[in-house]
């Protein structure tokens, strides 16, 4: 039975996370200070999904991964010169906002509009990828808003693996609490997972892999469609930077001994 | 007038969790401040009627529940279609649950199916003037909103530690049944199993007390030119023994098995806290050997009284962050510490 499968992988940008964030009152609602300045980077969980979809790729001949993004072009433009270097895929972009403040709901919809227009695209072979939360909302609601869209209900989060048996069913093991995995199996595509941290490292830049990629990154930004988030029926009453500083007592002269009293001394406490 | 649903699962046992009653502890508080709200819990699980007596004292004034070996499971597909047949039966304007890893896989799906929105990661629940308000972070802890919605259904998602649990008594719950069809469809995923690691290799503990943070320093050439990894490994192990304290790391000490330099084997990316990691809550915390600025000390934005062990005094993890650094050697110090411990217990 083949396995070739249909990866697309939803994955936007945002801030680089070394970047001092400081959010500012814009007319259509909270941003970050200047935000179109901000060097970005691509979503980190996404970015793990990517990494991901590829390696899964390159073990499944006849595999596909494209790479579903929203954000506002001129960023993915910068962004995509590092990340087509990365691994093989065909980006589909929207030209739109990939602020934390929008709506989930409504960049799912544009997600899934933009997925469901992929050309050929099969569902009986569709595995859907994703981050499980963004490191922007960080809401993890728009990866099971996007399947519920394409009707699939096999959905699973937190992924850390993926395995593809021979018959084409799916092994997966998800995050649950206290440090423990919950480990499904499913028939088989169609599913959505949305990644944490997976077990792959970051792959190495390759320039005839950014090559190739960037034949189709280039033309798939001129024609990104421009996407409007309007954020309908949400309002921001409050944005702000937690204030607390603490007065951090600086101790420089004591023992290890003394020291480690004072710790055991405040634990038992 | 807002119907307020709290949804909650079973545990293997049959009881509720602590973070199922946190949330109905802010619900119930929501219900309290809106004047002529309603209040009704909806429970999922393969037997619910001991659960929804265990909280039969709540102002709750209906009880639904979705039972059956297929609820028993953490499976999107059934949870989706149990949640939904509750919501439709309570008629919820406002659904309150616990954001567990089973409710927040699901949630996002429920409200899109009745064509209403989710904020998840919720840290607060408040009404005003008839208005409900809700407060989450965004950024990754490093900004903190207070946000309101017109949709509704609106499903609310509670961090858990976030709130205080409810103590409502027990008492007779009279549960009506909704009943779920389920097709094939909705059976194509099986879960096989739970896996983690042996109980005494288990350094993850949500409940504990304690948070004990190591940073890449541990791995670092120490004062004669040599890392030391193996006493690294017992100094930590033996603490986190001795305390029964949770264990979060920095990203770049778990970072470095990727780059094949030597590790801590017991760290994995589960343990990692801050901006790419987790933020979890506890009393107190204590870091040793971490450096960096806010992107990794985000990871401990939750925790109450921090304490930090460095080298460095202008230590940009500890300074303004911490209660009390000190400067010191991290394997001298926990050395003694661990000493100290086996000696008091």
């Amino acid at each position: 039975m083949s396995t070739a499968c249909q990866i697309v992988v939803c994955g936007s940008i945002v801030p680089d996370p070394l970047q001092t964030l400081e959010p500012v009152a814009a007319p259509t609602g909270p941003a970050l200070k200047n935000e179109m300045m901000l060097p970005a980077v691509l979503d980190p969980w996404a970015g793990h999904a990517l990494y991901e979809a590829a390696n899964l790729a390159k073990n499944q001949p006849g595999s596909k991964v494209w790479l579903v993004s929203l954000g506002p072009k001129a960023k993915l433009q910068q962004v995509m010169m590092t990340v087509a270097q990365k691994v093989p895929f065909e980006l589909v972009a929207l030209d739109g906002s990939a602020s934390g403040f929008t709506d989930a709901t409504e960049t799912a919809a544009a997600l899934a509009d933009a997925i469901a227009a992929i050309p050929g695209l099969d569902k009986s072979r569709l595995l859907v990828f994703g981050g499980w939360e963004s490191a922007s909302r960080g809401a993890g609601a728009t990866m099971q808003i996007v399947g519920e869209r394409l009707g699939i209900i096999d959905q699973f989060q937190g992924v850390d693996q993926l395995t593809v048996n021979a018959d084409g069913s799916l092994e997966i093991m998800e995050r649950i609490e206290g440090g423990r995995h919950q480990v499904s199996k499913c028939l088989g595509a169609p599913a959505l997972l949305g990644w944490a941290t997976g077990n792959l490292p970051e792959p190495k830049n390759n320039p005839q892999v950014g090559m190739v990629n960037m034949r189709t990154v280039m033309p798939a930004l001129q024609r990104a469609k421009p996407t409007k988030l309007a954020g309908e029926g949400l309002s921001f009453t409050s944005v702000a930077l937690p204030k607390q500083l603490r007065e951090t007592q600086i101790v420089k002269d004591k023992s290890p001994d003394d020291i480690a009293k004072e710790i055991v001394e405040w634990i038992k406490k | 007038m807002e119907t307020i649903l709290v949804l909650a699962h079973t545990e293997n046992d049959g009881s509720l969790a602590k973070s199922a009653r946190e949330a109905l502890h802010a619900a119930a508080t929501l219900h309290k401040s809106l004047a002529g709200s309603k209040f009704v819990v909806g429970l999922i699980g393969e037997n619910v009627q001991a659960a929804a007596n265990s909280i039969a004292a709540c102002p709750a004034t209906k009880y639904f529940g979705v039972t059956g070996a297929d609820f028993s499971q953490l499976r999107y597909a059934t949870d989706t279609a149990a949640a939904e047949a509750i919501c439709k039966a309570a008629q919820a304007t406002i659904v309150v649950a616990p954001a567990t890893s089973r409710w927040a896989r699901v949630l996002p799906g429920v409200a899109q199916r009745l064509g209403g929105r989710a904020d998840t990661h919720v840290t607060g629940v408040a009404a005003a003037d008839g208005k409900i308000s809700i407060n989450r972070w965004y950024y990754r802890q490093r900004m903190e909103c207070v946000s309101m919605r017109t949709q509704r259904p609106w499903f609310v998602g509670i961090d858990p530690g976030s709130q205080t649990a409810c103590d409502c008594g027990a008492g007779a719950a009279a549960v009506e049944m909704v009943t779920v069809n389920l097709g094939d469809a909705t059976k194509r995923t099986t879960v096989i199993g739970i896996r983690e690691p042996k109980a005494d290799a288990q350094t993850i503990r949500p409940d504990a007390q304690l948070m004990f943070v190591t940073g890449a320093g541990w791995t670092k050439k120490q004062a004669d030119g040599q890392p030391h990894l193996p006493e690294a490994e017992k100094l930590i192990l033996d603490f986190l023994k001795k305390s029964r304290a949770s264990l979060g790391s920095s990203k770049s000490l778990v970072d470095l098995g990727g780059e094949g330099q030597a590790v801590l084997p017991f760290l994995s990316h589960m343990n990692q806290i801050g901006q790419t990691g987790a933020t979890p809550r506890h009393a107190k915390g204590l870091s040793t050997c971490c450096h960096g600025e806010e992107p990794h000390t985000v990871g401990w934005r939750f925790i109450g009284e921090r304490r930090a062990v460095n080298l460095d005094p202008n230590c940009g993890w500890a300074r303004g962050k911490a209660d009390v650094l000190y400067v010191a050697d991290a394997f001298k110090v926990m050395a003694k510490v661990n000493e100290l411990m086996a000696v008091q217990t």
